[in-house]
């Protein structure tokens, strides 16, 4: 292992390895502090990022900062890089790379054809060294396009995902919540429910449900039940109507075993999954959610940063060609992002270093009420993400999930963004939402009057 | 637009779910009243994370009952929240005060993330279970216990030398609730070893709209017999009972 050291305020500040390096390089954050990773002063942070921008992108792949022999993650990252695409950078330093990502060199072509020669370890490093302002700059220029029923991730365009939980998944319930966010124009990326319990009957239940729905209105859109991937393996060896297949994952081969996943599992739903063949523009079939902190709750973070650890999650997720990625950023609490600064921050970094590595990135902006942050936070992160060119957002009813007892952003959000950025739905969700005429002659999604609209049999039909 | 009958059919849907839908909009925006409610729900959720244990609370709605207070390692809020570790260790000198004897069961009454939720709740499921328990049980004084997690009912047990800890602790509240109650009960709670896969849960106490007093205690003095009988908690002890949430 390397010793790393810089010189400031006259003491010179040393780092036993890349892992020790990254950690203090870090923006302030609970949860490299209760890990107890994090700088023990600010010129400590600041050595450390003096030191990360002098080390060679090419150091990346001798040093892993969880080794290979331990560790599937590790293995993947190393065994699928790919040299040649590496080369345009193989020369430069993690500073130097901050540079070019933002010189005009680095357009949007270059990025993609760039993107299976980077790997986690080392977007994660040159996000330490960016500003935020940075971190969106960059990550505006990256394109990622995938699709299923619709396209998610085309310029000028943002997607929702349609959130209508349920505490006790009761049809009713989730029918009335799904007529609410269709007639807000929600449901391009995805209309995706968590389920209350994993049980396959209960998961078969709301596939049905919402597969009779996109079919009886042909909403060109995909669902989802977010259960854990056995149970929709299961299912789709019983013949149930599976859009996507759902997993929440993590950067190291314990943190995924804490989640009852392995890669070979999650081979094996990928098979299944593009074996069923149901969409109609892409076969982009799988769906990830990932979350700084999850690795280090699961005490399987291996003295890695939960920055560097979530980037991780991004190379495993990448194997699989998902439609959707996203960050549930704010979801676990304050002892791992403590208020709106550090969610805003991850939000940031998450987003930006999943689509250089080559991910249809979006976002849950979120909060729990035992973090210090409110709605303006989920407006302010909405607003950077937005300029970002997230792919999609998460949206609920009012911006409180009654199911998951968390804060996260409202479909009335998405219209606000959607307006003030000229963001536009999904092109073949925009083309549905014009002939069941919720569109306005400017592009927005018109105000209608629930009675009346053709939609509104949803609600009535199941709630009578 | 006919909205007297858009209200209407909201008013209809609203009878299936709690979830906050069909409030109209200004622009794109909520409107004013929706907007304020919400503040006012997140407001009552941020206040019940931070409004301080008031031990005195539970201590007199369980007049009879001997108790002992204790205080984790966390000394304040703000520790806390960001140091899952220090409120899962009991804090030296109160460790000292803890009786060791040979109890069948403690119950611990947990700060958690929601004092409110402790001072509604806390004291009638101990005195419902307790009433639920066979005579000859051996039960603690109940512990009083601030600026605490769940696995901090690890360590006050092995502390007492008790063999079972029902922890009853504030759950992290949500804008539509607040107040309510979960209770953990562990069989053998080792510190430092015990995982929260050793552990049987009931979550969402909080009447009317969640669990009652009298079903949670039902429920979990049935755990509490089957976990001594089995010599175990955790996903291996299922709950067998009939589910008994209010349905919408």
């Amino acid at each position: 292992m390397s010793t790393y050291s810089a010189t400031l305020g006259g003491r010179t500040h040393s780092f036993a390895g890349l892992a020790r390096l990254l950690a203090a390089a870090s923006p302030e954050r609970s949860g490299d502090r209760l890990a107890g990773l994090a700088a023990d002063s600010a010129q400590a942070r600041v050595a450390a990022r003096w030191a990360l921008a002098e080390v060679p992108l090419a150091r990346f792949l001798a040093e892993p900062v969880i080794p290979y022999e331990s560790d599937d993650v590790t293995r993947l990252i190393m065994d699928s890089h790919d040299a040649a695409a590496f080369a345009p950078v193989c020369g430069l330093t993690v500073g130097e790379l901050r540079e070019w990502l933002l010189s005009e060199a680095a357009d949007a072509p270059t990025l993609a054809a760039l993107a299976p020669g980077l790997t986690p370890e080392m977007v994660a490093a040159v996000s330490k060294l960016m500003g935020n302002a940075d971190l969106v700059a960059v990550a505006r220029k990256v394109r990622v396009v995938t699709a299923f029923r619709s396209t998610i991730g085309l310029p000028g365009r943002l997607a929702t995902r349609l959130q209508p939980n349920h505490p006790t998944d009761d049809p009713a319930g989730v029918a009335a919540a799904l007529l609410d966010g269709l007639l807000l124009g929600s449901g391009d990326a995805v209309i995706g429910i968590n389920p209350a319990t994993d049980s396959p009957e209960a998961v078969r239940d709301l596939l049905d449900l919402l597969e009779g729905v996109i079919d009886r209105y042909s909403i060109p859109t995909q669902s989802c039940v977010l259960c854990h991937v056995t149970t929709s393996i299961d299912l789709m060896e019983r013949g149930a109507p599976v859009d996507l297949v759902f997993q929440s994952i993590a950067g190291t081969q314990a943190a995924n075993a804490s989640f009852g996943v392995t890669l070979g599992l999650l081979d094996e739903a990928y098979e299944a999954a593009r074996s069923l063949d149901r969409g109609t523009v892409g076969s982009n079939a799988l769906y990830f959610e990932t979350g700084q902190g999850s690795a280090l709750s699961a005490d399987a973070h291996h003295g890695v940063d939960q920055q560097t650890v979530e980037a991780r999650a991004y190379a495993v997720a990448r194997r699989y060609d998902p439609l959707l990625v996203n960050t549930v950023v704010g979801f676990i609490g304050p002892e791992y992002l403590y208020d709106g600064r550090q969610i805003l921050r991850a939000a940031l970094e998450d987003h930006f270093c999943g689509k250089l590595l080559g991910l249809p990135m979006g976002l849950d902006i979120c909060y729990t009420n035992h973090a210090d942050a409110d709605d303006d936070d989920i407006a302010t992160m909405l607003t950077m993400l937005g300029v970002a060119g997230a792919s999609f957002v998460i949206c609920t009813p009012g911006g409180d999930d009654i199911m998951l007892n968390y804060q996260s952003a409202s479909y009335h959000d998405a219209l606000y963004l959607r307006e003030v950025l000229g963001l536009r739905p999904a092109p073949e969700f925009e083309t549905w939402l014009e002939r069941i005429g919720l569109l306005d002659d400017g592009g927005g999604i018109r105000d209608v009057a629930g009675t009346g609209h053709p939609l509104t049999a949803i609600g009535r039909g199941l709630a009578a | 637009m006919d909205r007297e009958s858009d209200t209407a059919l909201w008013n209809s849907l609203r009878r299936h779910t709690q979830a906050r839908i069909g409030l109209g909009r200004a622009g794109s925006a909520l409107p004013t009243r929706h907007r304020l409610e919400l503040q006012a729900a997140h407001a009552a959720a941020r206040d019940a994370v931070h409004s301080p244990f008031d031990p005195d609370v539970v201590a007199s709605a369980l007049t009879g009952v001997p108790t002992i207070r204790v205080r984790s390692a966390a000394p304040d809020r703000l520790t806390y929240l960001q140091r899952p570790d220090l409120g899962r260790r009991l804090h030296d000198v109160d460790r000292a005060h803890l009786p060791r004897d040979g109890w069948d069961v403690v119950f611990v009454v947990a700060d958690g993330l929601s004092s409110r939720a402790v001072h509604e709740h806390a004291a009638a499921v101990v005195r419902a279970t307790t009433q639920r328990l066979p005579s000859d049980w051996h039960v603690a004084p109940v512990v009083l216990a601030e600026q605490a997690r769940v696995a901090l009912g690890d360590d006050i047990a092995h502390a007492l030398g008790a063999g079972m800890a029902v922890v009853l602790i504030g759950e992290r509240p949500g804008m539509s609730a607040a107040d309510s109650l979960g209770a953990y009960l562990t069989y053998g709670p080792r510190p430092g070893r015990t995982t929260d896969a050793d552990r049987n849960c009931l979550s969402n106490i909080r009447p009317p709209l969640g669990l009652s007093h009298t079903a949670a205690a039902t429920k979990l003095a049935t755990l509490m017999r089957r976990a001594r009988d089995l010599g175990r908690t955790g996903v291996s002890l299922k709950d067998e009972s009939t589910p008994t949430l209010p349905q919408p």
